[in-house]
């Protein structure tokens, strides 16, 4: 039997093979890692497990989710959240229409979650689609902060659209948002999510222009009526300042990679000369002829790795970096809102103090401005926790794969020039010279 | 490089006076330098007037010369010392060039800086250019002294240790105006009818020689620039993590530490590339000396050419001594026409003639034995020098290419190891 609400799954202690400190295990003992996941789901199962607040636990699981559980890879996520919904972009193809060619990536879905009719789906997306989904997800879940997609307009010519490159850059921008939604306990449950997972017919759908209301979605309409914010709460004031100078710092950082590898790709062109000097040397020289094109061949070598290096930087650190910066976009714009939504609060607040003679009591509508404004307040705060956290993995994971990558183009350059050194110190038999 | 040779080397040597246990001992133990260890030590600024009594600002450059005694013994003797400036450098190779032009003369290192990348100064006065000249000085007064023939040569000796009236000394020896008629000679055009196939080849070689070695120091320096480039820009995220660690909380530690290790990347290329300049300097060596094993095959050219020339003159000769016998003209001469028109000389005529003729046969036979002595000595000095160069151009530029891989070895490690801190740091953030 699964939950409604998210945070009531006691098995959600599974999830984590790494997890030592989740809240269920203040009881018991670190949960060791199992290959089997089953067993510990029935070994949990038989003690009496409460949560933190007391209530008492389930003491079953659904089989399917702890076995997909395994399969999947996990976030060390350490506030205790389920994870019954597993989303992953990938298999991309083309197609080739008389009107036009496209992408469509597969997406799977595997989920315990009754919102779904079935456990797990399989459908094709393009990326109109995922652009339609995050467009909803925008409009009916405003208070909160939406994953971004990857760039969507590509200068033809510059760039080739179906390179392999390019689709698998933003294959991998395309699945870490879906996962991404996927992990929000708000934004996973909105119904056009749920559509764009499960419908075999999503253009006909959209077509329909159904808007599905979620609880604390559309009934709220926020209208950037110019009202004027009186006093900015300081944690939203910091969030701003905060995102105003990372954006900046990114927009540095972008432009140092960008830099370096151009500095990079020309330093290769240069390199690239040395190989046939080197080897032309060798034809002339009868002693030297072998050093001279273990030369040759080392600086090959170095230049292949370089040219490695250069490209995986291009592919797989500056979209990121990008996409960070368009992330952090759409959160200003976010912050933006709920400043408005707090100013017509206090206008509409202030208008009622104004007129004392009314009878006494705060007006229903005020109330409900004031319900907006506690609310999108509470849903950013808790948006924004989770964004740092997921901002610090993800920058780990892009800095750490940045020096990875470094380190490797070094020892491949390394190995090629240690392997030459024997040839170089082999001297040729001198009598048989003199010959 | 050049080395000098030990006191065992010096003992063997003692039982091989023609030096025929060759291979086996250095040459340099045959030469001045088991007498004797010779440096450049220092360079200093000098101000001075010069020839047309203008102040100008120069360096010097002093030569420490001291006795080695053969027994090996802990060397008490203070060395001796004079001051040179490059231009005496330059008297004394010119001299070398001319007194024996069948050996490949060291070069002298670079007068002005080329092939410089541009972060490095090609300013002479620089230090650092400087400094590796002073080297470049130093390692050709070794080779000249480890050389059989040229390490015997007085002037050179005098060179080293006598700092008052050298100048004067080896203009004595009357090379300069040679000097000037070898440099028009090397440059003049000729045709050689029978060329020595081996020089033909060595030029053809020393063409290619030279060739590959200026290429290569022209990528190199590219190949310098771009690489500064790329260590240097690294440095900006030193700068800008520091800046974004300070509106981190949890992150903000790993990322100033990283940004640390940046800094450190970007500063070790200036080291990186200064050892690379010795690679450069090697490479240069080779460069100029293709240029004298070049001046060795056309000095061999002019000489086949004169021997050839000599002939030529001598067997016209005979054939006028032949033609005035039997009283037939063969060959067109202006003589014979005149005579032709003008009547037959008399028999007297005829034999002063004759007389002549013989006499400038004697001459010719005898210097065309000159020419040929002259060349077929050349031939043989010159291609024993050829050897003596081409063991020590493969030992020198194999031991470059290995310190050329150990540098490249070095900088591999360094930047695995920057790099895994740099990752060490942001894995902590």
């Amino acid at each position: 039997m699964s939950a409604g609400t998210p945070k009531s799954l006691p098995s959600s202690g599974q999830k984590s093979i790494q997890d030592i400190s989740h809240p269920l295990s203040a009881e018991e003992s670190v949960l060791t890692p199992s290959p089997d996941v089953g067993n510990t789901t029935s070994s949990l199962g038989e003690k009496d497990l409460s949560l933190p607040n007391g209530t008492p636990a389930g003491t079953s699981s659904p089989g399917s989710s702890s076995s997909l559980l395994n399969r999947l890879q996990l976030d060390d996520d350490l506030d205790g959240e389920t994870h019954d919904l597993f989303v992953s972009v990938d298999d991309p193809k083309k197609h080739v229409s008389t009107m036009e060619t496209y992408i469509t990536y597969r997406v799977t879905t595997k989920t315990s979650r009754t919102e779904f009719d079935l456990p797990e789906y399989s459908l094709r997306r393009r990326y109109q689609d995922f652009d339609w989904l995050r467009n909803k997800l925008e409009e009916s879940q405003p208070t909160h902060l939406i994953p971004p997609l990857p760039e969507k307009f590509v200068m033809k010519g510059v760039v080739d659209r179906f390179s392999e490159e390019f689709v698998e850059t933003r294959r991998k921008a395309l699945d870490k948002f879906l996962k991404r939604v996927a992990d929000h306990p708000v934004l996973s449950f909105n119904e056009n999510f749920n559509v764009f997972l499960t419908a075999k017919d999503l253009n006909s759908y959209k077509k329909q222009g159904l808007t599905l209301l979620t609880k604390m979605g559309e009934s709220v309409k926020y209208v950037t009526g110019g009202y004027k914010l009186r006093a900015r709460p300081l944690e939203f004031a910091a969030m701003g300042d905060y995102l105003d100078i990372f954006t900046q710092k990114l927009g540095t950082i972008d432009r140092i990679a960008q830099r370096i590898i151009k500095e990079e790709s020309e330093y290769l062109v240069e390199l690239r000369e040395y190989s046939p000097v080197y080897s032309s040397w060798a034809g002339c020289e009868g002693e030297l002829q072998k050093p001279l094109e273990g030369v040759s061949s080392c600086v090959s070598s170095s230049s292949s790795a370089l040219e490695e290096l250069t490209e995986d930087m291009s592919e797989d650190f500056l979209p990121v970096l990008r996409e960070y910066v368009l992330y952090i976009e759409s959160m200003k714009n976010v912050l933006k809102k709920r400043d408005q939504v707090q100013a017509e609060y206090e206008a509409k607040l202030e208008a009622v103090v104004l007129r004392k003679d009314e009878k006494s009591g705060v007006p229903a509508d005020v109330e409900k401005c004031q319900d907006r404004v506690e609310c999108f307040n509470a849903d950013l705060k808790a948006d924004w926790d989770r964004w740092q956290n997921n901002k610090r993995q993800d920058f780990r994971q892009l800095l750490t794969g940045m020096a990875d990558r470094n380190i490797q183009y070094y020892e491949k350059c390394l190995a090629a020039w240690e392997s030459i050194i024997p040839l170089l110190q082999e001297k040729p038999d001198i009598k048989s010279e003199t010959d | 490089m050049a080395d000098s040779g030990g006191p065992e080397a010096a003992q063997l040597s003692s039982n091989d006076p023609k030096g025929e246990l060759g291979d086996v001992i250095p040459e340099e133990a045959r030469s001045l330098l088991r007498k004797m260890e010779i440096s450049v030590a220092e360079a200093e600024k000098r101000t001075g007037k010069n020839a047309v009594n203008m102040l100008e600002t120069y360096t010097v450059y002093l030569i420490e010369t001291r006795r080695v005694d053969s027994s090996a013994e802990n060397q008490n003797f203070s060395p001796d010392s004079l001051w040179r400036r490059y231009s005496e450098f330059e008297l004394l190779r010119n001299y070398l060039l001319v007194t024996y032009p069948f050996v490949i003369v060291p070069p002298l290192p670079e007068k002005r800086a080329e092939f410089v990348w541009h972060k490095l100064s090609a300013d002479n006065m620089d230090p650092d250019f400087v400094e590796r000249r002073r080297i470049g000085l130093e390692n050709f007064l070794l080779r000249v002294a480890s050389h059989p023939i040229l390490s015997n040569d007085k002037i050179f000796y005098d060179f080293l240790t006598e700092e008052n009236g050298w100048k004067e000394e080896v203009m004595e020896t009357g090379f300069q105006p040679k000097a000037d008629s070898r440099l028009k000679a090397l440059n003049a055009t000729f045709r050689v009818k029978n060329p020595d196939k081996r020089f033909t080849e060595l030029k053809h070689y020393s063409d290619e020689l030279q060739s590959v070695t200026s290429q290569l120091l022209r990528v190199r320096a590219r190949v310098a620039d771009r690489l500064y480039g790329v260590y240097k820009v690294h440095g900006n995220y030193g700068r800008v993590f520091s800046e974004w660690s300070a509106i981190e909380r949890e992150m903000g530690d790993g990322l100033q530490s990283a940004g640390h290790h940046m800094d450190a990347y970007a500063a070790s290329i200036d080291d990186i590339l200064e050892e690379e300049e010795n690679y450069a300097d090697q490479l240069k060596e080779y460069l100029f000396y293709a240029e004298a094993l070049k001046a060795v095959c056309r000095k061999h050219e002019l000489l086949q050419y004169e021997l050839e020339t000599a002939a030529q003159d001598l067997m016209s000769k005979k054939q006028q001594r032949e033609e005035l016998a039997s009283g037939t003209v063969r060959t067109f001469s202006l003589k014979g026409m005149t005579s032709k028109l003008f009547g037959q000389e008399t028999p007297e005529q005829r034999e002063a003639k004759m007389r002549v003729l013989e006499e400038q046969i004697q001459e010719g036979e005898e210097l065309l034995q000159e020419k040929k002595t002259e060349c077929d000595e050349y031939v043989r000095n010159a291609w024993s020098d050829m050897e003596r160069f081409t063991v020590q151009k493969d030992r020198d530029l194999r031991e470059a290419m290995i310190s050329y891989a150990v540098m490249q070895i070095s900088m591999c490690k360094k930047g695995i190891q920057v790099w895994t801190n740099a990752k060490e740091c942001f894995s902590k953030m």
